[in-house]
């Protein structure tokens, strides 16, 4: 277990790209952080960077009480499970365990007697132990990388998109069987994804990143509900939030959806920004069917998705062309080209500058 | 396995393959079959009476002390052009696959002696280790040895061993950077995390790796150390001294064309042929099944 200190981390590759833009974040012990982000944001070159398998432009990254810029992998007393796992084809499953701990130098029982408890935790058994990767379904090489992970006994855990190889259901198991790992192993963990759900479900915090820029880092309910940036807001939560051009009146007090049905702001409405052009974010889930007319907004629905529990309704409000997404509760019947009344809960608006898409 | 498109019979797919097929049979099928006959055959010197003699060419094969020494100078021949060559080019592999600038420049000149002719090859060698105008021969003699290819047969052996790998470096390069750059990387930085350093990830993973294309080379060397280092051979030593670099091949064109035994000859060269298809289903048997991951 160890803290891990990133301070103002950067990255250019030698053709000028700059792939990180000043990275600061520490990492308590025991700590579950996930980087996450779509693909090309440079998340995967912060976890690189952080197992040594990336050169550091600038910056200082410590693991523990180390500086570790110019240490070896193997030095960082850390272990990584790879996106494609990385097992050595070659090498029995006992073999792929046993390696990094055979070049540590441990006497043989010890090494037998950690790699048959972490296939204990993993619940690999005997026999898998003498099979070779390629004789196993991809949830057990799975369960091997995190094996090979867990027998080094490092300080810190990183994860690179672990489970984007898996199918959906063995994915959402893995992710659960992660999660209880790293809760009961307590080792400090980094683990990339571009999955939202992954990223929301497994981090104590998340740090979301757009263009090798930390666009906002936080505990997942913090993100949802007061995502920093357009960019947060979108990634964040699915079906992702709906957004619409709006203006704010001369007092503050309400929003105006192009030519609709104001919608009062909550908390004291937002004096300061009265008379201003936004951008309205409203999450689908907070949109509800309003029991009167009064204070609600006509949509037209257009397409309705049936998931059971819920049902997504896809349409538009009146002549607005920006369409929107809201999610009832349970199955409601309704039909292309109904018109229903919704209703917005002012707690749940979201207000983002429409230059700088920071929120307001 | 993959099912196999059918399209309705026509002559065309059968005209396509005509001209493949009479080169086979004109080229391969016709001479191997004379071979196969004339191995059978006994005539005299002067060609003018031929005998039907069985397997009499073959005994009297067996039964020579030096058609057997050939033998084994051939082995010794040909594990060593293929130890000399797999190494160098294995060597070669590793240190392009690292390098990021220039690699295109570097590849390309790796790759120009595959193109040289085995007798230009040859001539090469011969240039460089000529006993009285050669620079490598001046250069040894400064360092107080003694090259005289034509009179020692060790010396001969090993200038004919250096010029046949040589020319075959460049071939088993291009192979050894493909299966080098098909190992994912995720395997070789999985194997740094777990703290081995470069040569430990050489043998431990990278080596290994490389298993169906080192033994997939081994064949293809062996056959080329076999047959067709026949041109460097008749340039650089026309199979001397005393036989010192006769080889299987070399014997069969020696035996036949020089001595005119045409029925010993085309003998040894059933037996080649032989050897050269029992090493052609080894390696398809067993390259594919080496694939084992």
């Amino acid at each position: 277990m160890a803290r891990v200190v990133l301070e103002n981390l950067r990255k250019t590759y030698p053709n000028g790209f700059k792939a990180i833009h000043g990275v600061d974040v520490e990492i308590g012990e025991g700590e579950f952080l996930v980087l996450v982000g779509p693909s090309g944001c440079g998340k995967s070159t912060l976890l690189r960077m952080i197992a040594g398998l990336e050169s550091v432009t600038e910056g200082v990254i410590t693991i523990g009480e180390r500086i570790v810029n110019d240490l070896e992998p193997s030095e960082r007393d850390i272990a990584m499970v790879f996106q494609n796992y990385a097992l050595y084809p070659h090498m029995t499953v006992y073999k792929n365990m046993a390696y990094g701990l055979k070049i540590m130098g441990l006497p043989k029982a010890e090494i037998d007697e950690r790699v048959k408890k972490a296939a204990a935790i993993l619940e690999l058994t005997d026999e898998q132990l003498t099979r070779k990767p390629r004789q196993l379904s991809g949830g057990q090489r799975q369960r091997v990388a995190m094996g090979r992970a867990i027998v080094r006994e490092p300080s810190v855990f990183l994860f690179d998109e672990p489970l984007s190889n898996l199918d959906a259901k063995l994915r959402v198991q893995m992710r659960l069987e992660i999660k209880g790992l790293q809760a009961n192993l307590g080792i400090t963990s980094v683990y990339v994804t571009h999955d939202q759900v992954e990223a929301m479900t497994l981090g104590h915090r998340l740090m979301v990143l757009n263009a090798g820029v930390v666009e906002q880092l936080g505990t997942p309910i913090e993100l949802y509900e007061r995502p920093a940036s357009l960019f947060v807001a979108g990634f964040i939560g699915s079906p992702s939030m709906n957004f619409a051009e709006a203006k704010i009146d001369q007092e503050g007090r309400t929003v105006k959806i192009s030519g609709q049905a104001a919608l009062p702001l909550g908390n004291g409405g937002m004096p300061d920004h009265a008379g201003r052009d936004v951008i309205l974010g409203v999450r689908p889930e907070h949109l509800e069917l309003a029991k009167d007319t009064t204070d609600a907004v006509p949509l037209t629905a257009a397409i309705i998705e049936h998931l059971g529990a819920d049902t997504l309704v896809h349409g538009h409000f009146g002549e607005s062309k920006s369409n929107l997404t809201v999610r009832l509760d349970g199955t409601q019947y309704v039909n292309p080209g109904d018109i229903l009344p919704i209703r917005v809960s002012p707690d749940h608006l979201h207000i983002f500058d429409p230059k700088s898409e920071k929120r307001l | 396995m993959l099912k196999k498109v059918h399209f309705g019979s026509s002559v065309l797919p059968f005209l396509l393959v005509t001209p493949q097929i009479i080169v086979t049979l004109v080229f391969f099928i016709w001479p191997a079959g004379q071979a196969l006959y004339q191995s059978l055959l006994v005539q005299d010197a002067f060609g003018l009476k031929t005998e039907f003699v069985w397997f009499d060419n073959f005994k009297a094969l067996f039964q020579s002390a030096q058609y057997w020494d050939t033998f084994e100078r051939t082995v010794v021949f040909s594990s060593a052009v293929a130890v000399i060559s797999m190494s160098f080019a294995l060597m070669l592999a590793v240190m392009a696959d690292r390098i990021i600038k220039g690699s295109g420049v570097y590849r390309t000149l790796l790759i120009w002696p595959y193109a040289v002719a085995p007798v230009t090859a040859g001539a090469l060698w011969v240039f460089m280790f000529n006993p009285t105008l050669g620079i490598l021969t001046y250069a040894l003699s400064v360092l107080g040895y003694d090259w005289n290819h034509n009179i020692n047969g060790g010396q001969a052996m090993a200038l004919v061993v250096m010029a046949s790998a040589w020319k075959q470096i460049a071939y088993n390069f291009l192979f050894f950077l493909a299966g080098l750059q098909s190992i994912p990387k995720s395997l070789i930085e999985a194997a740094a995390i777990d703290g081995a350093g470069p040569s430990r990830r050489f043998w431990d993973i990278i080596f290994p790796l490389l298993s169906p294309t080192t033994f997939f080379l081994l064949v293809v060397n062996i056959v080329y150390a076999f047959f067709e280092t026949f041109g460097i051979i008749h340039v650089v030593t026309a199979g001397g001294p005393a036989s010192a670099t006769t080889i299987l091949v070399y014997k069969v064109f020696n035996d036949g064309f020089v001595g005119l035994d045409l029925g010993g000859s085309a003998a040894q060269s059933v037996i080649l042929m032989i050897i050269v298809i029992s090493l052609t289903v080894i390696q398809f048997k067993y390259v594919e099944k080496k694939v084992s991951y």
